[in-house]
Formats: C-alpha cells, sequence, structure tokens
C-alpha cells in the first residue's frame, strides 16, 4: 500500500492537535510533526512561515510534546518529529558550557515518551550522524535518512543501511515548497534508492497535488506532504477542511494501489511457473 | 583538542573540525558541493599556480599588502603603542576583498558561472560583486532588508557592480536571515553556483578556507612590525579579519584579543549550538531558538561566531571582550579626529577596547598593540549622521 505521511507544524495554531487528527481520519499512514526552529535551513517560505508562525504562539519543543501525550489516547498513527540539528544537540553535555536539555540521548527519550516512533533532522547528514544515530536506537526511535538526486552512490548505499523506518527521498534539488509539477529529478531518485535497500521509498518536497503524488508515489512507496497543507492552515483552512485536502491525496494513492495488483499478479504467476 | 593545533592555526580534522567546534551540519542534497568545494581548495592551495595567480591578484588589483600605521596621537595619549593595519585601504574598503578573490578563483577552476553571498554591512556583498564582475560571473547577493535600510551606499555600489540584490523580509531581517537565504538559494543552483561565503562560518570548509584566505592580513602585519606586538586585537563577528589577523601571530607569545558587539556577542554570551551549517557558541534561548542580535554595526549583527574562535576561546589561547554601542561611537569619533581615519562601525570595536583598556592591567602602560582596521566608514555615514555630532 503506498504510504501517505503528511506533515504539520507542530503548534502552528491553538487547536493544532486537531489537524493531526483530521490527517488521521482521513487515512494518514503516519504524520511529521515539525519542531519548529528560528533558522531552518532546508524549508522554503511556506514552512518557515509555519514555523515562525508556531514559534511567536509560544511553542516549544516541550510544549508540542506535551500537546501530543494529552492527545495520546486519540492518536492511533506513528508520529515521526521533523527537526533541526540544534534542537537535538542542544545541552550536549560533552561540551564546556552546558545548557539544560541533555543533548541528543535526553532529546530522543523525550520523543520516545510522548509517543512518536521517528525522527527526521536534514541538517545532520550520515558523515555527523553517529551520536545521534546511537540514542536514538537506544530510545527505540527510528532515525531517518535523507537522499538527495546529488547523492553519490557509495553515499546512498550508506543511507540505505543507517536509516531506519524508511528512506526520505529529496525528490528535488530546492528546498521545501509546492512546484507546479513534480520534479524530474524525483523518479530517477526513487529507482536509485531502491536498488540499494529494502526500505520503503518516500518521496518528498514539492509534492503539492493529488496527481503529483500518485505519479511521485508509482517511483516510490509513498510521499511525504507539506507546504501544500501547510499554507492552507497558514491562509485559515479549518481542521475539517484539511481533513478534505489529505483525503484527496489518500484517494489519488489507493488509485495507483489500485494499478498495482495487474502487474504484482503477473509477477507472482511468473515466480509460479519459476 | 591538542595544543598544537592551537598553536598554529593550522587544518582542522578531517571532519572540520577545530576541537569540538565545526563540522558539515548541511543537508544531504549540499554534502557533495562542500566535498567537492574541499577537494578543490586543497589542490588549488597545493598549486603554486593559484598562488601565484592569488598574490599578482592581490598586489595589483585590490593593493596589497596595505599600510602599518602608527597612530602617533592616540599612542601618546594612551600611552601605548598602537600600530593600525589598514584594511580599509584594499579596493573595495574592507578585509572582505581577500576572501572574495580567493573564492572566486576557486569558483573559477571548478567551473562556476555565479556566485551567491549573504552579506549584512554590505562589504562582503560589495567585495563579492566586485568580484564578479572582474571573473566575468553572476553575483547573487542575500541582504536583511533592515541592513538594506541603513547600508543604502553599498546596495547602490552592488548594483552598480552588476549585482542582484536580493531583499531578506524573514526573521530578524539581518545578516542572519541573509545567511539562511543564501544557504538555501544554494541548494537550488548548486550546479551552477560558488556560494562565496563571506566569514570563518558555515559549514566545512569554509571556516578553514576563509581563515587561509584572510591569512594575508596577519602574515604582512607580522612582516611589518618591527617587534611582535604585546596584544593583537581585531572586531569579531562571524570573526574573519580577527581569524587572519590571529593566524599571522598565534605562534608568539602576542595575546590574541577578539572584540564583540556587546549586544551580538556569541563567544562571550553564546552556548554550544548548531546554526548556518556548522557548530559553534551560539546566541539562543533556553529552547535552543536562536536569538537575535543587535549591534550598530550591521557585520556584527549576527548571532553565531566561527568555529574556530570558539575553539581559541575554550582553549584559551584568544581571549574575547565585548564594548557597547556607544564606547564604539565614541571611539570612531576619536580615531577620526586623532588621526584622519574614518574607520568601519566594526572595526570601531576592537579601537574602543584599546581606549577602554589602555593604561588597565588589561592593556598596560608600555603596551604595543597590533589593531586591525577591517573596513573603513563610508557606508556607514547615514548612520553615523543620526549618532555623532
Amino acid at each position: 500500500m503506498k504510504r501517505l505521511n503528511p506533515y504539520l507544524t507542530g503548534g502552528i495554531t491553538p487547536d493544532w492537535i486537531d489537524y493531526l487528527l483530521a490527517f488521521q481520519a482521513a487515512g494518514a499512514d503516519a504524520v511529521e510533526i515539525g519542531l519548529p526552529f528560528s533558522d531552518p535551513m532546508l524549508d522554503g517560505a511556506t514552512i518557515q512561515q509555519a514555523s515562525d508562525q508556531a514559534l511567536r504562539r509560544g511553542a516549544t519543543v516541550a510544549s508540542i510534546l506535551t500537546d501530543l501525550t494529552e492527545a495520546r489516547e486519540r492518536i492511533h498513527l506513528p508520529l515521526i518529529a521533523m527537526t533541526y540539528a540544534n534542537l537535538v544537540f542542544r545541552g550536549d553535555p560533552f561540551t564546556t558550557s552546558p545548557a539544560t536539555g541533555g543533548g541528543p540521548e535526553a532529546f530522543c527519550r523525550r520523543l520516545a515518551d510522548a509517543g512518536l516512533s521517528g525522527l527526521i533532522v536534514p541538517d545532520v547528514p550520515i558523515d555527523e550522524v553517529d551520536r545521534l544515530e546511537a540514542a536514538a536506537t537506544a530510545a527505540g526511535i527510528d532515525l531517518v535518512l535523507l537522499a538527495a538526486p546529488v547523492t553519490p552512490p557509495d553515499r546512498l548505499a550508506e543511507i540505505g543501511r543507517r536509516s531506519r523506518g524508511f528512506i526520505y527521498a529529496v525528490s528535488v534539488m530546492d528546498t521545501t515548497g509546492e512546484r507546479d509539477a513534480l520534479a524530474t529529478t524525483a523518479a530517477p531518485l526513487a529507482a536509485r534508492i531502491k536498488a540499494v535497500t529494502d526500505l520503503p521509498v518516500l518521496l518528498g518536497f514539492g509534492i503539492s497535488t493529488p496527481d503529483q503524488a500518485a505519479t511521485a508515489a508509482r517511483a516510490g512507496d509513498g510521499v511525504v506532504i507539506g507546504a501544500a497543507l501547510m499554507r492552507r492552515v497558514l491562509d485559515g483552512a479549518s481542521p475539517d477542511d484539511l481533513r478534505g485536502e489529505v483525503a484527496a491525496f489518500r484517494a489519488a494513492l489507493d488509485q495507483v494501489d489500485q494499478e498495482v495488483p495487474a502487474a504484482h499478479a503477473h509477477a507472482q504467476i511468473s515466480g509460479d511457473r519459476r | 583538542m591538542s595544543g598544537t593545533e592551537v598553536a598554529t592555526m593550522s587544518a582542522p580534522t578531517a571532519a572540520g573540525r577545530f576541537g569540538q567546534f565545526g563540522g558539515r551540519y548541511v543537508p544531504e542534497s549540499l554534502v557533495p558541493a562542500c566535498a567537492a568545494l574541499e577537494a578543490a581548495f586543497r589542490e588549488a592551495w597545493a598549486d603554486p599556480a593559484f598562488h601565484e595567480r592569488l598574490a599578482r591578484l592581490r598586489a595589483d588589483y585590490a593593493g596589497r599588502p596595505t599600510a602599518l600605521t602608527p597612530a602617533e596621537t592616540l599612542s601618546a595619549q594612551l600611552g601605548v603603542t598602537l600600530l593600525l593595519k589598514r584594511e580599509d585601504l584594499a579596493h573595495t574598503g574592507s578585509h572582505k576583498i581577500n576572501n572574495v578573490l580567493g573564492q572566486a578563483l576557486l569558483a573559477q577552476r571548478m567551473g562556476k558561472t555565479r556566485l551567491i553571498a549573504e552579506t549584512g554591512a554590505g562589504q562582503h556583498g560589495v567585495a563579492t560583486a566586485t568580484a564578479a564582475a572582474l571573473f566575468g560571473m553572476r553575483a547573487t547577493v542575500y541582504m536583511g532588508e533592515r541592513d538594506i535600510a541603513r547600508q543604502r551606499l553599498n546596495v547602490f555600489r552592488m548594483e552598480l557592480l552588476g549585482a542582484e540584490v536580493v531583499p531578506v523580509t524573514s526573521g530578524s531581517r539581518t545578516l542572519k536571515d541573509a545567511t539562511n537565504e543564501a544557504m538555501r538559494a544554494w541548494v537550488a543552483a548548486v550546479d551552477e553556483a560558488h556560494f562565496c561565503l563571506g566569514s570563518v562560518a558555515g559549514p566545512h570548509p569554509y571556516p578553514w578556507l576563509v581563515r587561509e584566505l584572510q591569512r594575508v592580513i596577519g602574515e604582512e602585519a607580522r612582516a611589518q612590525t618591527p617587534v611582535i606586538p604585546d596584544v593583537v586585537v581585531a572586531c569579531v563577528g562571524g570573526g574573519s579579519n580577527a581569524a587572519g589577523t590571529f593566524a599571522g601571530f598565534v605562534d608568539t607569545p602576542a595575546r590574541l584579543i577578539g572584540v564583540e558587539a556587546a549586544g551580538g556577542a556569541a563567544m562571550t554570551n553564546g552556548t554550544p549550538g548548531v546554526v548556518h551549517g556548522y557548530r559553534s557558541l551560539v546566541l539562543q534561548d533556553t529552547h535552543g531558538q536562536v536569538r537575535e542580535a543587535e549591534s550598530i554595526a550591521a557585520g556584527l549583527d549576527y548571532p553565531g561566531v566561527g568555529p574556530e574562535h570558539a575553539h581559541l576561546g575554550t582553549s584559551g589561547r584568544a581571549e574575547y571582550r565585548t564594548v557597547t554601542d556607544a564606547e564604539v561611537l565614541d571611539a570612531l569619533r576619536r580615531l577620526a579626529r586623532s588621526e584622519g581615519i574614518i574607520c568601519a562601525l566594526e572595526s570601531a570595536h576592537a579601537v574602543a577596547w584599546v581606549l577602554r583598556a589602555a593604561g588597565t592591567p588589561d592593556l598596560p602602560t608600555g603596551s604595543t598593540v597590533l589593531l586591525t582596521l577591517s573596513g573603513r566608514g563610508d557606508k556607514d555615514m547615514a548612520t553615523l549622521a543620526g549618532e555623532v555630532q
């Protein structure tokens, strides 16, 4: 089944948990919760604005995790945190003047305690990931690694080996944000990743419409939808409105799933004959 | 962290670290570009032809070596021997040209046709626009809206040189946000564009690369000073003029003093953090959000500091002090009236510390002080007109 992971900026509105529940009701497979950072290096204008709005409201990692903990009984799908290195490494006890926080070990434990099961940190590439990887493993958090169109084969293989849960394919050489068409780099990247790992490959960045999501899902195993949804939230759309949006993406992916059995059956028949 | 490393300001570790600071915290999309830049730099730096070309540009185009001017009146008044390393006399009016000429040469060698840069006070933007014009490249300079308003002269210079100046409206609308925006733009243009970073900050190899390109300040000054100074002082925002100056004296007994803006003092008030692709000391709140720096000098309005400074500071080899905007304005005026030199607001931070410390145990009477004047003050006239009578 093609996976649908919508993204939601934690704390973007006072009723932000209602958007999460709407995503769940609309058939999301998991939700990525953005823990807003003041200087989001890989985000475009929309997600940046969403983060700013959440921060202006006073959202913090702590407040977002508290909201999630309180809503835990109503949430039945996996939650994956997405944030930047500074929040993850904050209070690193090995530094000379530690602030409160406790470094990636404490950060990952806090995620696990709040019921999250995954973590994406776009500005921690594999070269810098060792300690975070160990901390995530110890806390039972799947550290999802990203691959980009320019990632060379040897790095791609290592990303494939070390990622947990799925591989996040950054489908375009750009920041997050809506685009008119799915990038031409998306499908080739998905194919290259699938060649080096058995993990599911989810495509993200610039996937803005159900049609684009369907095209992307044919190349990979699912999609992450971020800016297209956050723009609606910033424009004042209600959780109900967003349920409709996410349901449209769900329907497009389900349609792709309908296409699959024929090919799959053919493969099975071929296999039976062997 | 090894003592040798501190003493020589040599290359960082393979991972780009100076002690615990530095590194390469960038999205996967930028990793190959950083690696390619590192490889190109290592190769170029080992190539005598590259050095020859750079030396020729420095001499014939940038006007190096810059003078070392004894500040005679101030010296007499303060009871110290104050020597000014005059980066304000370099082409485009600041030390920024040293870095940019080197990076533009590298970019050309790598087949890039476009330079992307961030700028605060505009001096790095002007230097980048200048090099782009000289090398026949396109230049796009990201600048905070607030800095555009207070540095109009430099915006005009950049545009006259053919660069596109892109106003940045996010966050504090200063250097911090211009840096974010420039890095994001680089992601989308990485094939054709070189990110011409303006300070000893950013992901590996930038802090090392920029320090090596600014090393010329310290090496020239070392050759020009009759004696090893007791104190070497420079202003610190990201810290490139200070790093270049310190590199010439780090192996001597000279005390190294970096002077920060009180409202933008990452060395003094920062805590370890990761921003703009590197780990260093960063001004941040208790939740890990990066704080907005505040300084009268747009070039020092930055919440981070180069990782090598964090290393030099925590290891004790260099010391960092802060001065207030009021002290800076006073220092600028005093230097202008006593020596006939109107320096940049950034550089006036270093002067302000000397004025405050001279005759105290921090800078005893009779000391010899080498001070890098990182740039000239023309760009600050609008600000000064409102502040200085």
